[in-house]
């Protein structure tokens, strides 16, 4: 942390957004992490995806749970709503919220403990409903607020600051919500920002579940040789597979694309996603292949990046259940609560 | 690019812009940090090491460090150094001991310094302390030159100036007054080791238009204003025209109306953006109520009876292309104004009628003497000049710099050193880490204005001539103003091999300085950094590659407010803050024993 808060002077030439607002309006409190924390870097990246998705500070709302990466919230966007909840039940919490108002944007925030460990059971249920929402996992493979104890994600052979290495298969957030049937799935890295920035784009704006794992070093109990989450072994191991440019609506695709490689998908509020596939062999929209592709270069050690699977043809809660469109705090309340007769009426028709 | 050479001093120097700019080097964010802390004795000294008279200048600068701070930048005024310089000399406790010492005895070298203006008593200071025997001749029966003659009083009073040249004439300078050297070839013949001149520009430029000789009423600006600094005028007309707008006008226009003067117009040959005189200098006669009158250029002096009674302006217009270029204009009409007296303040010249042009001296195109930018020599060995006299009209702080530049010339002179042959600038760098977030400098940014002088009332101060207009900033004022620094000589200090590229720095930036990117070739790169670096006069600090990707760090100098936060943030301690001390060489470096710029003692 530090004692003076960031300034609130910036660069005279510094751009407006659609709503006249700045990238600093975007900003939150001043971090408490660690300095050099990966988490921070998702922070800046998720100022600068909001800020440039023109999103309306009072539309956002901003779910956590609890661990380093769940105080994130606190440090973007302190316009919007929040809420810090209970231990790895931000899923529930957030479909809670969800169900209520559909019409705001959710960024969920979750780190590796709290969504694979305490709340792998909210996490796999929220994927399984096609909850709409943006859900990020700083992953760093520890506890870093208890100390740097090994977590769910810690891979086989990683060592630890002090005692032994890892012996545990690691829960691969990425292959889990594949396994799951999760609409769009990327990994990044922290320290990548020109690659997460487009990804967070694409996750706020696709219809649907969005996971975006992110390898978010934890630089005071995991940045050390052997480590495996570690800033240099990231850097060493990790490989774009299929990078996405994030096109917003009614915005014209300015860079030219090589044919075989580019692959436009379109989302639901006509805004496009221009994958880019490093690795001609990827195929992003079979599942099956996906899956096979990572659990391959998994087994050779190496960090697969980008935007590995997307499908936007599925329906996502509320479309589900054919639930209204208004949010309940704006619908009338005759409406929403009818009143005893007539729940007597429904209670009746069960009978 | 290749990596930035921070082990030249000239890079780090560059950064504290406030400094650089000044030709004396003076260490302003040391002496603001000194005032900050209310040691306004400290501050005091610490200013009069580099510029001599910080009394004078905490008045009457130029104050060329102003348009360069950091400040101005970033939002729109810079720090009020000037102002802040004052307080300093305002506030400070008897400083005397402090002071440098006469000589316990002489080194047998005599030196002539001619003219006892700011140029050759800059010389004194430096030189009398080693023990050379000074003398200093003055046409005049007083000394300060162009500062006594020609500053009025309401804007430097006359105590500012005794002080601060009596603490160099204490230092057993011979001072012969009312003794103008009329012969340069006769005082050579006097045996001096050394000859300064330090004669200022003296001679007023004329007008040589119809009617210039025809009536009493027109006057050289300068000349004027040295008669009215000895009281030998002591009113003009009700309606005054000044020809010229630089800051001699504006002495001018603003005397007038202290001698009862009802009317004064500064009448200026070009639109506003144009002008020579500095914008403050130009508030202050405004706020007098002087009418500045725009795209008027002299044509002739109407002359009624022997009288004069009024001038006649062609009317102007010009061009101004898009790099801001003003064309000659043309003439679209003419005005006549009435007037009783007019003042021209179009520049001055050097004259140096007394220097013998068969000596040795070699004189340029423009009847100046050619002198040596960096030895203050002229084409004859030991002649020196300093000043408006070297290179023509500029201000006091040249004047400094240019004395102290000599004084190492005179020295090394007068012990047969090669005169090329100085000690380096150099630089000192100090880490200000305290605790893990804890520096020893101020470090947050304060978005406060820039403080506003307060002036004596305006019917007040014209009851007396000498009613010095600027009161100095109020102890709340000084308070506001010294946090408004950005304490640039806090240089960010990177160490590539540290940086383990986690972007914390980065994301911490207020101002978006600082990337990591591909290297490239400079104007590519500024194109691609976290916000367009559009000033090519500000560096761009070029780290070596970074271990883990090869790409390097970039940090923009130019709008960095040194808050320290990227130092905070890292976690490897890359960046840290580390205050530059630039190490200028003075003539008593040259003399000590071991030939080294003195160290800052903390």
């Amino acid at each position: 942390m530090s004692y003076i808060s960031k300034p609130k002077v910036a660069h005279p030439g510094i751009p407006r957004n659609k709503l006249g607002l700045t990238v600093r309006d975007y900003e939150g409190v001043i971090s408490t992490l660690c300095a050099g924390c990966g988490h921070d870097s998702v922070t800046a990246a998720i100022v600068q995806a909001v800020f440039e998705l023109n999103v309306e500070p009072h539309m956002l709302a901003k779910m956590s749970g609890i661990g380093c990466s769940s105080k994130t919230p606190a440090y973007f966007v302190s316009q919007s709503h929040g809420f810090n909840s209970v231990h790895g039940r931000m899923p529930s919490v957030t479909t809670g919220a969800n169900a209520a108002n559909r019409t705001l944007t959710y960024i969920g925030v979750s780190g590796d403990g709290d969504s694979l460990s305490i709340g792998a059971g909210q996490f796999v249920h929220a994927i399984r409903r096609n909850l709409n929402m943006c859900y990020i996992i700083e992953n760093n493979g520890v506890y870093g607020l208890t100390k740097g104890q090994f977590s769910a994600s810690a891979d086989i052979g990683s060592k630890p600051k002090k005692g032994l290495p890892n012996q545990q298969e690691p829960i691969d957030p990425v292959s889990t919500a594949l396994s799951l049937g999760a609409t769009y799935i990327a990994r990044s890295f922290s320290g990548d920002k020109e690659q997460l920035v487009p990804l967070i784009q694409g996750a706020l704006s696709h219809d649907g579940f969005a996971l975006v794992d992110v390898i978010s070093p934890c630089v005071t109990f995991n940045d050390h040789e052997g480590s495996t989450k570690s800033y240099a072994h990231t850097r060493e191991f990790y490989h774009h597979v299929v990078d996405a440019d994030y096109i917003p609506p009614a915005e014209e695709i300015k860079t030219q694309y090589d044919k075989g490689a580019a692959m436009p998908v379109e989302l639901h509020d006509g805004s496009k996603i221009i994958l880019r596939k490093i690795d001609d062999e990827y195929d992003p929209t079979s599942r099956a292949a996906a899956f096979k592709y990572l659990r391959e270069r998994f087994n050779a050690g190496e960090i697969i990046t980008g935007l590995l699977y997307i499908d936007d043809s599925r329906k996502e809660m509320h479309d589900l259940m054919g639930n209204i469109d208004t949010p309940l705090a704006q619908y009338p309340l005759e409406k929403l609560h009818p009143g005893s007769d007539e729940l007597k009426k429904i209670l009746s028709r069960y009978r | 690019m290749k990596p930035t050479d921070t082990s030249n001093p000239e890079y780090f120097h560059k950064v504290v812009d406030c400094q650089w700019a000044c030709p004396a080097h003076t260490d302003v964010p040391e002496y603001i940090r000194l005032i900050a802390q209310g040691r306004f004795s400290d501050a005091y000294v610490e200013n009069r090491k580099s510029n001599v008279f910080p009394g004078i200048l905490g008045r009457v600068c130029d104050r060329p460090c102003e348009p360069a701070c950091r400040r101005g930048r970033v939002e729109e005024r810079p720090v009020a150094i000037c102002r802040l310089k004052r307080v300093a000399a305002d506030h400070r406790d008897d400083i005397t001991d402090r002071l440098p010492k006469p000589a316990d005895k002489s080194n047998g070298k005599k030196v002539a310094l001619i003219g006892a203006g700011c140029a050759s008593l800059t010389v004194a200071n430096d030189l009398a302390p080693l023990g050379y025997d000074i003398t200093i001749f003055e046409a005049l029966d007083t000394t300060g030159g162009l500062m006594r003659t020609n500053i009025p009083q309401f804007r430097l009073p006359p105590e500012v100036l005794d002080e601060e040249i009596g603490y160099i004439l204490d230092l057993g300078v011979d001072l012969k007054l009312n003794h103008r050297i009329d012969s340069m070839k006769e005082l050579l013949d006097e045996g001096y080791d050394a000859v300064f001149v330090g004669t200022g520009a003296p001679k007023g430029k004329n007008l040589e238009i119809p009617g210039r000789y025809d009536s009493e009423n027109i006057h050289i600006g300068i000349d004027w204003l040295e008669s009215v600094a000895f009281e030998h005028v002591d009113s003009i007309g009700e309606n005054v025209l000044i020809i010229g707008v630089g800051n001699t006008a504006m002495d001018c226009c603003r005397t007038s109306l202290r001698l009862g003067a009802k009317s004064v117009k500064v009448m200026a040959r070009k639109p506003r953006g144009f002008f020579k005189a500095s914008d403050w200098e130009l508030e202050d006669a405004e706020e007098e109520n002087v009418d500045i009158v725009v795209n008027h250029s002299p044509k002739q002096f109407v002359i009624e009876d022997g009288k004069l009674v009024g001038m006649t302006f062609e009317l102007m217009e010009y061009n101004v292309d898009e790099q801001g270029r003003i064309d000659r204009g043309t003439v679209v009409g003419e005005e006549t104004f009435p007037c009783d007296d007019v003042i021209l303040a179009i520049g001055q010249d050097n004259a140096f009628p007394w220097i013998e042009r068969d000596i040795g001296i070699e004189f340029n195109e423009w009847d100046c003497p050619v002198v040596d930018e960096q030895t203050m020599m002229c084409s004859h060995d030991g002649i020196f000049f300093g000043g408006d006299s070297a290179f023509g009209p500029k201000n006091i702080i040249w004047a400094v710099a240019h004395g102290h530049e000599a004084a190492i010339s005179i020295h090394k002179y007068c012990h047969d050193e090669d005169l090329a042959d100085r000690l380096p600038v150099g630089i000192n760098l100090s880490s200000q880490k305290m605790g893990m977030h804890e520096w020893s400098y101020s470090n947050d940014y304060d978005p406060a204005a820039r403080r506003m002088m307060p002036h004596v009332d305006l019917k007040e101060r014209f009851k007396k001539i000498d009613i010095e207009v600027e009161l100095g900033f109020t102890a709340e004022q000084t308070l506001q103003e010294v946090e408004r620094c950005l304490n640039c000589d806090i240089q960010t200090v990177f160490a590539a091999k540290l940086c383990i590229e986690c972007d914390a720095c980065i994301d911490i930036c207020p101002v978006n300085c600082l990337t990591i990117t591909a290297n490239g070739d400079e104007a590519e790169l500024r194109t691609r950094l976290s916000a367009p670096a559009l000033n090519p006069d500000q560096a761009l600090y070029v780290s070596e590659d970074l271990p883990q990707t090869g790409r390097v760090m970039v940090k923009d100098e130019d709008l960095c407010v040194h808050c320290g936060l990227c130092a905070e943030r890292c976690p490897t301690g890359a960046w840290d803050m580390q205050k530059s001390t630039v190490l200028i060489p003075y003539a008593s470096d040259e003399a000590a024993d071991d030939k080294a710029v003195e160290a800052p003692a903390a």
